[in-house]
């Protein structure tokens, strides 16, 4: 090949590179290692993660929540034919990831009650900030009225790109884990961004927010969990403009974090100013029903500084695996774990209070998660849990991490999730260890 | 190189792909009643819900999903996924994207339920072989790009860009140093000006020169004490190397501007030269390009960003270091812009990167680079005579050819040469970018694909070339072998049909 092109070294080739940019004596890095070298080294390193759910039964969320994900969801999104794609810019060779990413629309605008979505996002926070970018675009304004009942890592990400695009974010205090809307100023408002549950798992009544954004024009934006929305009042039906989630739990592993996706969820008077990917029905020049991206004009490729976004792809491998997910699951299965969340949630609480120096930090109606006040510093409390099998949530005061959690001795809460994948005898010896460690 | 598509050694896909019927929705096929979901028996008392949450925050409907059983959820999506082609079918030849084979190690690496079941927000204590890993990756990437840090937190390659355009802004603020433009060629990607934008800067376009560079002269006319920084890919977006990148450089930092490298065409320079001995200080890198984690059909990726050290301190957290005593800790560097994730970034797409990176280590990677440049430049070389390169000299990893001679003789566009090179059993290379050369074709080949199947592509263009001379309509209509013909864009635009909901069936 390098005969072809008249050369006698692969040298050569970068010849045309400045001498005195060039790297010399190669990368400073080990040789290449045999796949079977690499993966000792990688099962030290999985060894060293304490934390697993093989050794701990986890009842920590917070947006990441230990589901249960078949044999067949896993294998059907470990397909060659989806994990080793691009981006559909080839309809005719793309029908499938296309058609997924629709059906993946489909069940994302049913559970948010909203009438379009995109083909998803980075995750729920970088949804979050997509959203406000939106509410910015409908109302020219800055201003974001934000609930601090939004996960905190989510606020930190608005607050991070906040410095970027001007947009003024004012969080609006908890008391007794409801967002005190009337106490910060909302006019000029562009979004009231409300969360549902709320990051410490309140259930707050959105009508009144959706009040204040009538009264100020604002858009509505709710950030829900996405499986409590198979049995709770959608989005849409709480008159929300926007709808973002995690879509970590259909589906996708803990994984440490990521990757994961975000759901977005909008009325139809939004469209143009969708950020991202989004796949419509159209036919072939033979008239046969075909899926292709379409309203480009908004995106970063042909409007560039102009754009309605610079996302450029999405989390399309996340966004099949949740069509697969709720495929398996099925209208009745989804409401069936939601509810057994809800069940596992509430027993614990109920089994929980009962320890001496362990309270309610609400007395609002919770959905899955639920945040506890106890007489020791939390982590302590979590790290004396773990010695004995149990992941047992996570400090509030640790999560928010210097940002404002919106309650008093966040070092002291923790914050706890059940899922359907916890047993009796998991919460039951929760229970038992928790009594132990806050004694 | 003589070869034919017989001889061993690969090809592309050896025929177009086999899922021709139209597949129903899994709505389509839904029947009420059906299910496959099981679930762990609990023994947790069954109160109703309604007992639970009060009634105002219960839905009065039910959400319709699908009822399927999971014989028809898996033909269903095995069915869909025949009408996908992918890198594990064929040669990927996509301009910009690097689309190589994705080593299988790598993704049973991230299988690994060691890596995959641990909550991402356990104490560090809990994670030191998630946080070891992490500082593992930083660091080799840093040494690939001659950088002193990087953050891991960035989603994808556009997510990289706008944290390292916070980053600049930061740098400038903590100087009380007020700047509002940033430089950006004609050539670049479309992320690079809607992330400026966004980073609340406003963008100045340079021209590139008739050799495909940065306009030196025109670019040090741009320049000012305004001027923030320059977003630079190199090579460029045309496949070549900015060779006057020292100068670039120097009239950059002179005027006390950054220069921020887009990684997206980091895989031409691996082990040639460094992003951070040209002078960049910001880097991102895509590892779902360069370090061949999978694509996912559009995602997920990765966008580390990798700083000098001056910018070090501004890097988002929490960061993964080594901590006094040897144990692995989180670190929120002093003047922090702050999470641009979530969480701690897409890990399992790290994990995956580190994987690679150490079963090539630092001459596997350089061989990479090389290899990758030979295909591009042999493939240039090769069907110069039907789609002559846009600039005829040495590329690196990619090379932008024009459909121009066979638009002007026979009425067949860029675009007619790509689709009709799904039937030919390849994908399309990129078409129309970059945006400075005319029916540009970017055919970017990759280190993984061998001579017979780059002999195969280059006889598949000259087969589309006697098409072209013998029937040029055929080309307009193509493909016709592919699951759907050319789709009707205007429409699904103009009728937007997004969900099964708004279809009117």
């Amino acid at each position: 090949m390098l005969g072809f092109l008249g050369m006698s070294s692969l040298e050569q080739l970068f010849d045309h590179i400045p001498a005195a940019v060039r790297l010399s004596g190669g990368l400073d890095l080990a040789p290449g290692q045999s796949e079977p070298d690499v993966a000792d080294y990688f099962s030290r390193l999985t060894r060293a993660n304490k934390g697993q759910s093989a050794a701990l039964a986890c009842f920590a969320g917070a947006g990441a929540y230990d589901h249960e994900v078949p044999a067949v969801v896993k294998m059907l999104s470990s397909r060659s034919e989806f994990v080793t794609a691009y981006t559909p810019y080839q309809p005719e060779v793309a029908q499938g990831v296309l058609q997924a990413i629709f059906e993946y629309q489909t069940l994302v605008s049913r559970l948010s009650g909203l009438p379009i979505a995109n083909a998803s996002l980075y995750d729920g926070a970088t949804a979050l900030v997509e959203a406000l970018n939106m509410a910015a675009g409908a109302t020219g304004r800055q201003k974001m009225i934000v609930s601090t009942g939004v996960h905190p890592h989510w606020r930190q990400v608005a607050r991070t790109f906040a410095a970027g695009t001007g947009h003024e974010l004012v969080e609006v205090p908890l008391l007794d884990g409801r967002t005190q809307w009337e106490s910060v100023d909302l006019a000029d408002a562009a979004a009231i961004v409300a969360s549902y549950p709320n990051y410490l798992g309140v259930l707050e009544d959105l009508a009144e927010a959706k009040r204040w954004g009538v009264e100020h024009d604002a858009l509505f934006v709710v950030a829900a969990d996405p499986v409590a929305a198979g049995v709770l009042k959608s989005a849409g039906e709480w008159g929300a403009d926007v709808f973002v989630a995690e879509g970590q739990p259909f589906g996708t592993p803990l994984a440490f974090g990521g990757p994961y996706l975000g759901l977005f969820a909008c009325r139809s008077e939004q469209v143009r100013r969708l950020p991202g990917r989004i796949v419509g029905e159209t036919v072939d020049s033979n008239d046969r029903r075909a899926f292709v991206t379409t309203l480009r004009a908004r995106e970063q490729d042909i409007r560039r500084e102009r754009a309605t976004s610079n996302v450029c792809t999405n989390q399309t491998l996340m966004a099949v695996t949740a069509a697969i997910q709720l495929g398996w699951l099925g209208t009745q299965g989804l409401r069936e774990v939601a509810t057994r969340c809800a069940q596992g949630a509430h027993y614990l609480f109920d089994e929980a209070l009962k320890i001496d120096g362990v309270r309610a930090t609400s007395t609002l109606p919770f959905f899955r998660e639920f945040a506890l006040r106890v007489p020791k510093k939390a982590s302590d409390v979590l790290r004396a849990m773990c010695d004995d099998g149990v992941l047992g949530g996570l400090s509030v005061g640790e999560l928010c991490q210097g940002f404002d959690p919106s309650i008093d001795d966040a070092e002291n809460v923790m914050l706890v999730t059940v899922t359907e994948r916890r047993t009796r005898e998991q919460i039951d010896h929760y229970v038992d260890t928790l009594r132990k460690a806050v004694r | 190189m003589a070869t034919n598509v017989s001889a061993p050694g690969g090809r592309a896909a050896s025929a177009p792909l086999l899922g021709h019927e139209s597949e129903p929705t899994m709505f389509e096929l839904s029947v009420s009643g059906r299910s496959s979901y099981q679930l762990r028996t609990t023994g947790v008392p069954a109160t109703p819900l309604d007992q639970l949450v009060p009634a105002e925050h219960l839905s009065k409907g039910t959400v319709a999903l699908a009822e399927l059983s999971e014989r028809d959820l898996v033909a269903h999506f095995t069915r869909l996924s025949h009408r996908q082609y992918s890198v594990d079918l064929g040669a990927y030849p996509l301009g910009s994207c690097t689309m190589k084979y994705n080593p299988k190690f790598c993704d049973a690496i991230a299988a690994d339920p060691g890596l995959n079941t641990v909550h991402p927000g356990v104490p560090a204590e809990l994670a030191q072989g998630w946080l070891e890993l992490l500082v593992s990756l930083e660091e080799k990437l840093c040494v690939i790009t001659g950088m002193s840090a990087a953050t891991l937190q960035p989603a994808a390659g556009a997510a990289g860009e706008l944290t390292g355009l916070l980053l600049m802004r930061a740098f400038h603020q903590s100087r009380r140093d007020v700047r509002n433009r940033v430089l950006i060629p004609d050539s670049a990607h479309g992320t690079n000006p809607a992330s400026v934008t966004l980073g609340g800067y406003e963008v100045t376009t340079i021209p590139s020169n008739d050799r495909g560079l940065v306009d030196l002269e025109a670019l040090k006319c741009s320049l000012g004490p305004d001027v923030a920084g320059i977003m630079l890919t190199n090579p460029n977006t045309v496949g070549l190397f900015e060779e006057e990148i020292i100068e670039i450089a120097t009239a950059v930092h002179d005027v006390g501007g950054l220069l921020y490298y887009d990684g997206a065409n980091l895989n031409a320079i691996l082990g040639a030269v460094r992003p951070g001995d040209m002078g960049f200080d910001i880097v991102h890198m895509n590892l779902h390009k360069t370090f061949a984690t999978p694509h996912g059909g559009g995602g997920p990726g990765a966008g580390p960003v990798a700083v000098s050290a001056r910018l070090e301190e501004f890097l988002p957290g929490p960061r993964a270091v080594r901590g006094a005593n040897g144990a692995y800790e989180w670190q929120r560097p002093a003047h922090s812009i702050g999470r641009v994730h979530g969480w701690h970034g897409n890990a399992m797409v790290l994990a995956r990167a580190l994987a690679y990176i150490d079963v090539h280590g630092g001459d596997g990677l350089t061989r990479v680079a090389q290899l990758a440049v030979l295909n591009a430049n042999w493939l240039r070389k090769r069907i110069e005579k039907t789609l002559p390169a846009a600039y005829d000299r040495v590329c690196m990893h990619e090379c932008v050819l024009s459909a121009t001679k066979l638009k002007e003789a026979y009425g067949v566009r860029g675009l007619d040469v790509a689709k009709a090179l799904l039937e030919e059993g390849f994908h399309a290379p990129t078409v129309y970018f970059p945006l400075i050369v005319d029916e540009a074709l970017m055919f970017e080949p990759t280190e993984t694909e061998s001579p017979q199947t780059l002999e195969a592509l280059a006889e598949a263009l000259e087969r589309i070339e006697q098409r072209a001379i013998a029937d040029p309509d055929s080309l307009h209509r193509a493909p016709q072998t592919t699951p759907v013909s050319r789709v009707d864009e205007a429409r699904a635009a103009r009728h937007l049909v997004a969900t099964e909901d708004a279809a009117s069936r």
